[in-house]
């Protein structure tokens, strides 16, 4: 990793606007999460099909994309990128410090609020908040590590990001069983089921099997899009 | 210093279809080279090839005998000043230059940064935002990040577009300075002018070829050495014309019966601008219009390529 390329990552990326956006959302989970412990009161299933719909299925990959696409995609896009990739620092060790920053933005913003989520509404109990907690870390990581790949390959990663997020992990998950069992969200969720001491999560994938399934991808896509960026070129405006 | 000698050994670039760079083979030592050629000759592709943001498709493309492409090891030699404008904009000018520094692994970049910063006269800007520069300031501090590791060569794309006049000067005192001190300096431009106040040595690009190279001074010659074409109105086509062709520099007349238009081909620029008032007012000929028809630098250029 390179000090100076994490902060320059980490400011381009919270500097602005992003950063009060992606608050303003972690903090509207929790406003959820508040209103309905007020309501429902402590239900352990609600707890269950609100963090299993609402976080682990949508905030964290949509917060995995942002992240993920805006530590690097609009360098590429404006060219700026060039002062980074003008220097004698290996291509690999620069996509390493951009793939920390964006797993430990989407951790902070995604993985933490939904594990605080989960304590208020259903407390320690059954250790649910836990396994959500646990299960939006190991997909904060891999979206972050998916996304970044992605925009280094193309320059439409935020359009080929939505479509995988909510096409195949979305749609194609609920009807076609096979794809269950490549989707980050089903590998995440075996973690829960796994943690979670109440019977209410089921992973279609085996714990085993979605761990090497999430280090292959997660390691695959950091080592492949370090590749990606040594070959990447940057033509002129002619 | 020691003096560092860019290789372009038979390179073509294409994108798809389009050769954007077509059997290009040069060399460039120290001292300021330009690349000359109209937009869209390939002049930004042969600087990312040298620049090493573009592999070549065929050709070797190599400093002092090393391979440019996936080689970030150059860098510590090759100091490049991009043509596009972004540069980390939320940072100061003092920011930008100090993290170029840092991201060299130099030894001490705050030294460097401020030494970049003074070569470049920008510190009375230093704690400004890049993003609320003018475009010459960028272009200044841009050269200053590319300055912080005093690179032995300094590669820069379209360094003076959009520069006003003072700072066009400014930036060539620099680099004047630059090559004067031993380094290797190209810099690319589709203006005559600029690449020949500053040039000692040309290398003409059109199309994607390689058109001509050498000294301004040659270049200058085979661009006003070429066969004109003027259009001429006067009192009488036909009485001028009788007398131009009897002149060696005037290698074609053409009188239009129909619209009354003399056209002249004339082989040397030089004698025939100087032929030509002196023969009218000789022959007692009142001339009402002289128009060359062939003088847009893409003219002049596309006959280097045909040469």
């Amino acid at each position: 990793m390179n000090a100076t390329v994490v902060r320059l990552t980490y400011r381009a990326l919270l500097g602005g606007r992003r950063a009060w956006l992606l608050l303003l959302m972690s903090v509207l989970l929790l406003a959820m999460a508040v209103l309905l412990r007020v309501t429902v009161g402590v239900d352990h299933q609600v707890t269950a099909d609100f963090l299993g719909a609402v976080a682990v299925a949508a905030l964290v990959p949509l917060f995995g994309l942002i992240v993920g696409t805006g530590v690097i995609g609009p360098e590429i896009d404006d060219g700026s990128i060039v002062y980074l990739l003008s220097k004698p620092i290996s291509r690999p060790r620069i996509i390493l410090s951009k793939f920390a920053v964006a797993a430990v933005g989407t951790v902070l913003f995604a993985a933490v609020p939904t594990f605080v989520a989960g304590l208020v509404m259903s407390g320690t109990a059954g250790r649910i908040a836990l396994g959500f907690g646990a299960a939006a870390l190991v997909a904060s990581v891999a979206y972050s590590a998916i996304f970044l790949l992605l925009s280094v390959v193309t320059r439409h990663a935020v359009v080929y990001g939505l479509a995988y997020a909510l096409i195949w992990e979305g749609l194609l998950g609920s009807f076609v069983p096979g794809a269950r069992t490549l989707s980050v969200q089903q590998w995440s969720l075996s973690l829960t089921e796994a943690i979670s001491t109440r019977d209410l999560v089921s992973s279609d994938v085996r714990l085993a099997v979605a761990g090497v399934l999430l280090a292959v991808v997660i390691v695959g896509a950091t080592w492949y899009a370090g590749q990606r960026l040594r070959v990447l070129s940057l033509a002129g405006e002619e | 210093m020691s003096p560092s000698v860019l290789s372009v050994d038979t390179v073509s670039r294409w994108f798809g279809n389009v050769v954007a760079v077509n059997d290009v083979t040069m060399t460039i030592g120290p001292g300021i080279t330009g690349l000359l050629g109209p937009n869209g000759a390939g002049k930004s592709t042969l600087i990312g090839m040298l620049a090493g943001f573009l592999a070549p498709s065929a050709g070797t493309v190599t400093l002092d005998g090393v391979t440019v492409w996936k080689n970030p090891e150059v860098y510590r030699t090759i100091g490049l000043v991009p043509e596009r404008e972004a540069a980390y904009d939320f940072l100061t000018g003092w920011q930008f230059v100090l993290a170029n520094a840092e991201l060299h692994g130099l030894a001490d970049p705050g030294a460097a940064a401020k030494r970049a910063l003074a070569t470049v006269e920008m510190e009375f800007a230093q704690g400004r935002r890049v993003g609320e520069y003018s475009k010459g300031m960028r272009q200044r501090v841009k050269m200053a990040s590319a300055l912080v590791h005093d690179p032995g060569v300094l590669l820069l794309d379209e360094p003076f577009n959009g520069m006003d006049p003072r700072q066009r000067l400014h930036l060539m005192d620099l680099l004047r300075q630059m090559g004067a001190e031993g380094r290797t300096v190209l810099f690319s431009s589709h203006i005559l002018e600029e690449v020949e106040q500053l040039a000692q040595h040309i290398e003409v690009m059109v199309a994607g070829r390689h058109a001509a190279s050498g000294d301004f001074r040659e270049i200058r010659r085979l661009m006003t050495d070429r066969p004109h074409q003027y259009v001429i109105r006067s009192s009488d086509d036909r009485g001028l014309a009788a007398a131009l062709i009897a002149d060696g520099s005037t290698a074609a007349v053409h009188l239009d019966g129909a619209t009354g238009v003399l056209s002249v081909e004339a082989v040397s620029f030089l004698r025939f601008t100087e032929l030509l008032p002196r023969v009218a007012r000789d022959a007692g000929i009142r001339l009402f219009e002289v128009s060359p028809t062939d003088e847009s630098l893409e003219s002049v250029f596309s006959y280097l390529v045909k040469s």
